[in-house]
């Protein structure tokens, strides 16, 4: 059965930022993107750099050669280590999406409030009930 | 060993000197041969009295090994059963600094290939000699000569000015896509760089080895230039490149793209898959490990049974007797390199064997 663990207050991760956090002893990587929360294990899966401290880049594609085509911004991250591109969605890699990824997370939203009726799991810092929390299902 | 109807794709008929394009060359630069003391224009690599530039049973009594027909007809073509074989002539006419001398000397060889090879035996296919420096010129060649299907691929030196990925080589590319042309590209520099990265070395030995490394480098360029994406069709074949070296520097190359493919988005998957779509690589010289059956493992590590074509380098020592294949072959492999693989990348080939059978 996964649980739920509760790994941040909204607002503890600037926008657009990061935060890593030890859940049930896995390190997971939380990402902000315009308010929107997505988690990946915070290891890459080629030699386990941390995937929290990787560069947030756009989608970088061509359509021909010297022609550049960017979308998505923010929605890439690139490893610290050597470079290796992960999609924070999904956490499919885009040298080899089919066989190549960082194990992703699903990532809810709660109000307090709703946290004390459990069943969650808060390792990291008391909840309180005026505040909204970042929930990671492991 | 040999399977019947086999396609050589690489045979060197020998241009015995500058002179011998007199009669294919226009006044003016039968002029220019006589004053500018080009009578001399081998590349240096393979000068014809090195022991690899001729094997002793397949040298003529007199002249270069290579420019007698008939004793190509009976030691390449007959003693394998060839039934087409690509003549691929070696001079540095081409690569002369002069644009429009070196245009005038490829232009003077390939009608000398058309007359003095293509036409007097029925098996002989060819490669278009082209000055690949000016491009526009290179490409005038290749439009006057592409009408005639004989001629099956447009052939450049390994190491030339510049990287062959280059955008200012596209034109080339755009007239071998039209034409169903792949480009060949041989061993041989113009010495316009040292054989190494490193500069000069002192031997042979060292020119040959390393010339692995040009062939390396020219295919980084094709592909992280995106040729391939620009010109989905054209097919490259490497010739003389030897073969070994290829599953390490594949396995390399897309090591290295992964961490930083963002400088190149149109290379938008790994380079080996791109490398086993368009390029080949001839058979002779192959660097062929020592134990029987290595080779197999070798196609395994390539990954593709499509890549290799058949080839005897002849005139050039690169084996005794018949033992053209590497051993341990299967018979299934046999038959793609010798004759499946060419027909799939030489498309006027096919065209014209279907003619022979009709």
């Amino acid at each position: 059965m996964p649980q739920r663990y509760v790994v941040a207050r909204v607002g503890d991760i600037p926008t657009n930022g990061s935060k890593a956090a030890t859940v049930a002893g896995r390190e997971i990587a939380i990402f902000d993107l315009d308010g929107e929360y997505f988690a990946l294990a915070n290891r890459c899966p080629h030699e386990g750099g941390p995937l929290c401290q990787g560069r947030r880049t756009a989608l970088f594609e061509s359509k021909r050669p010297g022609t550049f085509v960017t979308s998505r911004p923010g929605e890439m991250l690139r490893c610290p280590w050597h470079g290796w591109e992960f999609d924070i969605r999904t956490g499919r890699s885009y040298c080899d999406p089919d066989k190549m990824g960082a194990r992703a997370f699903g990532v809810t939203v709660e109000p307090g409030a709703r946290l004390v009726e459990g069943p969650y799991q808060a390792e990291i810092f008391p909840v309180s009930l005026d505040d909204n929390y970042i929930v990671v299902e492991i | 060993m040999t399977v019947s109807g086999a396609i050589d794709c690489d045979v060197h008929p020998a241009l015995a000197n500058t002179d011998a394009l007199l009669p294919y060359l226009d006044e003016y630069w039968r002029e220019m041969v006589a004053i500018r003391t080009v009578e001399n224009l081998d590349l240096g690599s393979y000068p014809p009295a090195v022991p690899l530039a001729g094997r002793p049973d397949w040298r003529p009594q007199r002249g270069k090994p290579g420019s007698d027909l008939a004793l190509l007809q009976r030691d390449a073509l007959d003693a394998f059963g060839t039934r087409f074989a690509i003549c691929n002539t070696l001079y540095g006419g081409p690569y002369l600094p002069n644009d429009d001398f070196a245009a005038a000397l490829a232009r003077a060889m390939n009608d000398w290939t058309t007359k003095e090879w293509l036409d007097r035996d029925p098996r002989l296919r060819a490669s278009i000699v082209i000055a690949p420096e000016n491009p526009e010129l290179a490409v005038d060649e290749i439009n006057r000569v592409a009408p005639d299907r004989r001629f099956v691929q447009i052939m450049v030196l390994a190491a030339g000015e510049r990287p062959l990925g280059k955008r200012s080589y596209w034109p080339i590319y755009r007239a071998a896509e039209k034409h169903g042309l792949p480009i060949g590209i041989h061993a041989g520099s113009s010495f316009r760089h040292p054989p190494t990265s490193l500069g000069w070395g002192s031997y042979y030995l060292e020119d040959y080895v390393a010339h692995a490394q040009s062939f390396q480098s020219q295919l980084l360029s094709l592909v992280a230039e995106g040729v391939f994406v620009e010109f989905p069709l054209l097919k490259v074949v490497l010739i003389e490149s030897g073969i070994t070296w290829l599953p390490a520097f594949l396995w390399r190359f897309d090591k290295t793209w992964r961490g930083i493919r963002t400088e190149t988005p149109w290379v938008d998957r790994p380079p080996t898959q791109i490398v086993r779509d368009h390029v080949r690589l001839t058979l002779q010289p192959v660097d062929e490990p020592p134990e029987q059956a290595r080779f197999e493992r070798l196609l395994d590590h390539i990954g593709s049974e499509d890549m290799i074509l058949f080839s005897t380098d002849y005139p050039h020592w690169q084996f005794d007797g018949g033992d053209v294949l590497p051993e341990g072959l299967s018979p299934q492999h046999r038959r793609k390199i010798m004759i499946d693989n060419p027909l799939q990348t030489y498309p006027r080939l096919a065209e014209t064997r279907q003619e022979a059978v009709t």
